[in-house]
């Protein structure tokens, strides 16, 4: 079947990657390519007979790249699968992600890669750009082959959950991801200090009788980490920071070595006074922290010195949640609402539209290097339609992916994904 | 006198009914509950050394005990109060149950949930165990202690014991020494305390005092000798022997020396200063030990004498 052309027309196009934020359209070619895009496009010059999707009042963003999702293939597919994930995805107009290896077993040979991305062709309607770990099990004490894995396509290195201890393992890996030009995206938690905590150290956790995390086992594995990388600077990725102290840190060592800083959006939209009385499902990892440290993570958005905002899509199924708040599993939903919700900080007038759109779309996969996230001509029609003005109430019941512990639940949201496209097939449609 | 407290008891009585039907932490109560609840144990204090001790107020009410902890005072203290009630009392024994199966907390509520129970008195060692329990049941639920959250019933009868020796709280100064961190009685103790108007000083090693717990309002102390200066009440924690061995402290010599409650550290409280202790003890670790039994300044057994009096008096308000 021949696909046809499909033009869009008077959206408000936002394509960071290209400095495209202006009113125009966009065209898509029979191969789902981009063929055009932005002002130049309108309706003078396409062929009068063709049939046009006016977007008066919309906007085209990129389709949106969330560079930390837990998929739950293999072993945990009762949590979420490939499928479950791609339809979340797609209701939230992300059409690539990058998949943690803390699966079972973990993603950290070769022959697993294979199966993985076989499962991923079979199932997944979105793109998936999947992980392994830096060491042998996630135990943090053997380095994987990351030669042999970035061939066969892995697009980064992490032990997802945990952070390597010891420094002699760091700087090894350091060097190795060197020499094989490898990503290397690191979980920055002291697993000494931050043994038995929970939420994080200050007057909640003691009011709680809960124990805590201090912000200090964050800031000492980024300091370790970047002081590692004044001798060898590899690619290097800090999958999330939560607090002031670790934003601090980074400004001051950004003009020293070359890294990147990611953020999960729940440390940007809720703090730990959100838990109130043990709310399970706030149960996160970093934990949220302080309304202050909040406050400057935004911030440091806005300077630059924070790149990417992800998800942190951790699906828990109920029977991991409906325990006491020691007992529960860490972790959120959140792949269906990280646009919704990071629309919020733009309604507020905390992080401006193009801001947002960049550091879920084009940055992350600048840090990644695959050709996604923007909308330039020639590239693949992934991209999502979004009416940043319509107001929806997140509802569990709602939520399309296979678990439903989402950190939000009741929350009022401003901002809707309309429809949402993968090499320019519609896949999503809002009903 | 007797009018005061008949009328103070009528006011709070209004208080009690618009609240919560359980008793889930200090921190959830008005001062005029806290005083409602004081007043009504009172009453049970001379019921209890009188030789009938039987009364029918709980007369065909089921109490189930819940003890997921190890607990000798406790959990005697609230078979007793309710048995004096007139309750039937039930406690469960955890080794023998589902529980020790697999069985989650919630599964285990609606289990009981089902046999209608009138009260559940549950212990934890998870903080929020009691409030997730009260979420899933339709009886009252009564906290003997979660994690290190709270532990209502020990802060209400030491206040009930403090008040039967100095007649009032306000304006007492009260010092609580040893591992605040662990401590589910220091944090009752802290809210009710800070609440009836009471100086509330805090003494303990740095790696034993909880982050940010100056925003409780008491005075944060490292040195015992400052702490206790011009007290009239030295309230001691057990220290567990598990934190020697995580490097929270170095040794039990070391520790007495710096924290142990010595007839010398004690000098520097005020001269009629009472002791306290929620028990268990460990002599000649945090207190010494003639200090401990000396009849004139320790109330550690009049603690556990008041201890039912005041389950009781928990038992009748929140089992109704």
């Amino acid at each position: 079947m021949i696909n046809k052309k499909k033009y869009f027309l008077n959206a408000h196009i936002i394509d960071p990657c290209n400095a495209i934020n202006e009113i125009g359209g966009l065209i898509i070619n029979e191969k789902g390519k981009i063929e055009a895009s932005g002002k130049r496009v309108n309706k003078n010059n396409i062929p009068s007979r063709e049939k046009c999707t006016d977007l008066t009042g919309k906007h085209i963003f990129p389709g949106v790249v969330d560079m930390r999702v837990f998929g739950g293939e293999p072993g945990y597919e009762y949590k979420e699968n490939y499928r479950s994930l791609s339809e979340a995805a797609l209701a939230g107009g992300i059409t690539s992600v990058v998949t943690m290896p803390n699966t079972k077993p973990v993603i950290d040979s070769v022959s697993i890669v294979d199966f993985i991305q076989r499962r991923g062709r079979d199932k997944s309607k979105i793109n998936i750009f999947p992980t392994a770990t830096l060491t042998k099990d996630a135990e943090g004490t053997n380095m994987c082959e990351f030669g042999l894995l970035k061939n066969k396509g892995i697009v980064g290195f992490t032990d997802g959950i945990k952070s390597i201890q010891s420094p002699r393992v760091m700087s090894r890996i350091i060097k190795s991801a060197y020499d094989f030009g490898c990503l290397i995206m690191q979980h920055a938690e002291d697993a000494e200090l931050s043994k038995d905590g929970m939420i994080n150290e200050g007057i909640i956790s003691t009011k709680l009788g809960i124990p805590g995390i201090s912000d200090l086992a964050e800031k000492i594995i980024i300091e370790r980490d970047l002081s590692l990388l004044e001798e060898t600077n590899c690619r290097y990725h800090i999958s999330q920071i939560s607090s002031r102290k670790s934003l601090d840190l980074i400004n001051y060592k950004k003009d020293i070595v070359n890294f990147t800083t990611g953020v999960s959006i729940n440390n940007l939209a809720l703090n730990e006074n959100d838990i109130g009385e043990f709310r399970t499902f706030l149960k996160l990892s970093p934990p949220l922290r302080t309304e202050d440290d909040r406050m400057s993570l935004i911030d440091g958005i806005n300077k630059n010195l924070i790149d990417v905002i992800v998800s942190d899509h951790k699906p828990e199924d109920e029977e991991s949640k409906r325990l006491t708040f020691s007992q529960a599993a860490t972790g959120a939903s959140g792949i269906e609402t990280l646009l919704s919700l990071a629309l919020e900080q733009f309604h507020n007038g905390s992080i401006k539209l193009e801001k947002i759109i960049e550091v879920i779309t084009h940055n992350p996969a600048k840090i990644l290097k695959i050709n996604k996230g923007n909308l330039s001509v020639g590239t693949d029609g992934d991209f999502c339609i979004v009416d940043i003005n319509r107001p929806w109430v997140v509802k569990k019941e709602n939520l399309v992916s296979k678990s439903k512990n989402t950190s939000i639940e009741g929350r009022k949201l401003q901002g809707k994904v309309i429809s949402t496209f993968v090499n320019g097939k519609e896949l999503f449609k809002l009903k | 006198m007797a009018i005061e407290l008949a009328l103070m008891a009528n006011d709070t009585k209004k208080a009690i009914k618009n609240s919560p039907k359980h008793l889930l932490g200090i921190q959830d109560l008005k001062v005029s509950e806290i005083k409602h609840i004081l007043n009504e144990a009172k009453q049970f204090i001379d019921l209890n050394r009188s030789k009938n001790k039987k009364l029918d107020i709980l007369k065909g009410k089921t109490q189930i005990n819940l003890f997921f902890e190890p607990s000798t005072r406790t959990q005697s203290s609230f078979e007793l109060a309710g048995k004096r009630l007139g309750a039937d009392v039930m406690s469960m024994n955890i080794t023998n149950s589902a529980i020790k199966k697999g069985e989650t907390l919630i599964d285990t509520a609606m289990t009981l949930n089902a046999m209608h129970p009138d009260i559940i008195v549950i212990r934890h060692q998870d903080s929020g165990a009691c409030n997730l329990l009260s979420q899933k049941v339709n009886c009252g639920v009564l906290n003997a202690g979660d994690g290190r959250r709270e532990h209502p019933t020990q802060a209400l009868l030491d206040a009930l014991t403090i008040i039967n020796r100095k007649k009032n709280i306000e304006g007492l100064k009260i010092a609580i020494c040893g591992d605040i961190l662990h401590s589910r009685v220091a944090r009752s103790n802290i809210y009710l305390l800070t609440m009836l108007g009471a100086e509330v000083n805090i003494i303990g090693p740095s790696n034993l005092l909880p982050k940010d717990l100056e925003k409780f309002g008491v005075n944060i102390y490292t040195d015992m000798k400052k702490g206790v200066k011009d007290c009239d009440i030295v309230m001691m924690l057990r220290l567990q022997n598990e934190r020697m061995t995580s490097s929270y402290l170095s040794s039990n010599r070391e520790y007495y020396e710096y924290y142990g409650l010595s007839p010398e550290k004690l000098e520097f409280a005020k001269t009629d200063a009472l002791i306290m202790h929620p028990g268990p003890m460990n002599r000649g670790i945090e207190i010494d030990t003639m200090l401990a039994d000396d009849i004139n300044k320790s109330v550690i057994k009049e603690q556990v004498e008041l201890g039912v009096a005041i389950r009781m008096a928990c038992l009748k308000i929140f089992c109704s």
